[in-house]
């Protein structure tokens, strides 16, 4: 596996500041994750457990980040509180791009009447303000790590569609596809077989940049107290916990966990950024 | 276009739950609250009277009543609003400043170290939660160093200011600056200057890299186009031929952005608004959430919706006026 990690990131850095952005974003995301996943091993203290120290101790060399109000250790919080948020950013991408490449696809493929109507409704939903249509929602469905995903998604769903939609329209009218029209090949073979492939890159970017929204949604969301109800730690939760800290002068309390949530929306930014520069200048625009 | 949000909003909060009156009441413990809840509040009709009822209602400036007292919602969001609005307009003022000041000087310094570190600056905004960065300024000026007050609109201590009082008559706007000065108090004024900068600062500068890009990418264009260069070699100086002259033209994409941006501050906002207890709009909805009051939340997303359509037209109109080639 290294044989081939090692050539690609050459060649990436090659391509000068835009190949470092993805070099340094990819590194950023796969250390948190990393990080994650092996916490329950490198974590000096069960992170749940209360009272492993005093309460609101600040950072010294037992307690490398301090401890909470209940006495539990940041450290261990920190290592181990990414779980949630990659999990519901995961799934949301995940559902955006279920829901959004196919109707993007087929919507600007239909044109017509139906392209209209997905057209409003998918701009009415753009235009809204995402967090306040994520709020909504979530505060209907209720509390859960899907119930937050889906909320999430239904806001992202127009990014998709739209960046889609006007890739495939500009894509339609290339010679290529007009003979493959010509000799006969059926819609789905022209859709799926001969636009697709082309508008991957495009929607490999708008996926990445969306990560980093999904994070910072999933953080607004726990912080106004429609997170998921944990058991575990997580970053939004430790956040908005320590919010009430803030007048105790305990700046370790929110200040760990808060830096995790921007290294890790941080790393995807710069990859989202890096590579729209490297697949899609236009995007740039 | 407003039509179909009021119905989107309409179908997330009335339809998909399936019953908001249960959702309040979390468990079907007692029948009789329920029905006289449905009853009074219309929800025991079918969904297409419901519908019906909630637009018009709309039309005529009703938001529905309180499912927690069955006051009127369009009141309380009146009295709400001004402060988010105050909040928003300082907090774009400052994005825009913020943003087209450092994009200049990037533009200026294109591809050396101040560029990239400006350009640096602007990814991390994009990548810092909004009240992450408002708890670090809380933390910092305002409970460090105690320069600055950081919750409420104004001081506890301190009546909020009258606006304009001339006999019997009485006018108000409620943005707590404006009404200062219209009661020409300037004590007030400051006060409530001073209570607002914290809440914009974190918003502004959360949405200044949109700004930083933008401004970025059009100035480098600008500044090599002929009338700068001409500009330039008529010997004015170069603060004036990039902030007078350059920056005029690069300025109506700007101006597109601050309504597009407009969506995406009021998210912030309400955010914002939780962590310095900002008696806002946003206060309101996170508030209603906790008291499962489906009708008051619906009420203030509608008119999120209707405000940033307002804003959005208004932008339209003021391009059209900037820039006569949309008039053609």
């Amino acid at each position: 596996m290294l044989s081939t990690i090692i050539p690609g990131l050459t060649s990436l850095a090659r391509r000068g500041l835009a190949g470092w952005l993805i070099i340094l974003g990819a590194a950023l995301v796969t250390l948190v994750i990393v990080m994650t996943a092996i916490s329950p091993w490198i974590a000096p203290y069960n992170p749940g457990e209360i009272n492993v120290g005093q309460p609101l101790m600040s950072p010294n060399s037992q307690y490398l980040f301090g401890t909470n109000d209940l006495g539990q250790d940041v450290y261990s919080r920190v290592l181990s509180g990414g779980g949630i948020m990659l999990q519901v950013s995961i799934l949301s991408v995940i559902v955006c791009l279920a829901a959004g490449v196919p109707l993007g696809l087929f919507s600007s493929y239909a044109g017509g009447i139906i392209d209209r109507v997905f057209c409003l409704v998918m701009d009415s939903i753009y235009a809204f303000p995402g967090l306040v249509l994520a709020i909504a929602i979530a505060a209907m469905i209720g509390r859960g790590v899907i119930n937050m995903s889906l909320s999430i998604a239904v806001v992202y769903i127009p990014s998709y569609f739209r960046v889609i939609r006007s890739q495939v329209l500009s894509i339609k009218e290339m010679p290529y596809v007009e003979a493959a029209n010509a000799v006969g090949a059926r819609s789905r073979t022209i859709l799926l077989r001969y636009i697709l492939p082309n508008i991957v890159p495009s929607i490999v970017v708008i996926a990445t940049v969306n990560f980093a929204d999904a994070i910072l949604t999933a953080a607004g969301l726990t912080f106004i107290g429609l997170g998921v109800p944990v058991s575990i730690p997580d970053w939004g939760y430790d956040l908005t916990n320590g919010r009430r800290l803030l007048t105790s002068g305990a700046w370790w309390v929110i200040t760990f966990p808060g830096l995790m949530i921007i290294f890790l929306a941080l790393g995807f930014t710069l990859m989202g950024e890096g590579l729209s520069e490297l697949l899609n200048p236009r995007l740039e625009q | 276009m407003i039509f179909i949000l009021l119905t989107l909003v309409f179908v997330v909060i009335r339809v998909l739950p399936g019953d908001p009156v249960l959702l309040h009441f979390e468990k079907a413990e007692n029948p009789a609250a329920m029905e006289e809840m449905r009853q009074r509040l219309g929800l025991d009709k079918p969904l297409w009277i419901q519908y019906f009822d909630y637009v018009a209602a709309l039309f005529r400036g009703d938001l529905g009543k309180s499912m927690q007292d069955y006051s009127s919602v369009t009141q309380q969001i009146f009295s709400a609003f001004p402060a988010t609005l105050e909040l928003a307009i300082f907090s774009m003022i400052i994005a825009v400043s913020v943003g087209v000041f450092l994009g200049v000087e990037a533009s200026k310094a294109y591809n050396k170290p101040q560029d990239h570190a400006i350009r640096i600056f602007a990814i991390v905004t994009y990548a810092i939660p909004v009240f992450f960065l408002g708890m670090i300024l809380q933390m910092s000026l305002g409970l460090g160093l105690h320069w600055l007050p950081v919750g409420q609109r104004i001081s506890p201590m301190t009546q909020p200011p009258l606006g304009l009082a001339v006999g019997g008559f009485h006018f108000a706007t409620g943005l707590y600056t404006i009404d200062s000065l219209l009661e020409g108090n300037m004590y007030k004024f400051v006060e409530a200057l001073r209570y607002l900068v914290l809440p914009s600062l974190t918003l502004g500068l959360v949405l200044c890299g949109v700004f930083i890009r933008l401004t970025r990418s059009n100035m480098f264009e600008t500044l090599r186009l002929d009338f700068v260069t001409a500009a330039r070699a008529r010997g004015l100086k170069e603060s004036k031929v990039t902030y007078s002259y350059a920056l005029r033209n690069a300025f109506l994409p700007v101006l597109t952005m601050m309504g597009l941006q407009f969506a995406a501050l009021l998210g912030g906002a309400i955010l914002t608004e939780t962590t310095f207890s900002w008696p806002g709009l946003g206060r309101y909805i996170v508030d209603r959430i906790n008291f499962r009051d489906y009708i008051a939340i619906q009420g203030a997303v509608v008119v999120f919706g209707i405000f940033v359509s307002v804003v959005s037209l208004t932008v339209d109109l003021l391009y059209a006026y900037l820039d006569p080639r949309i008039r053609l």
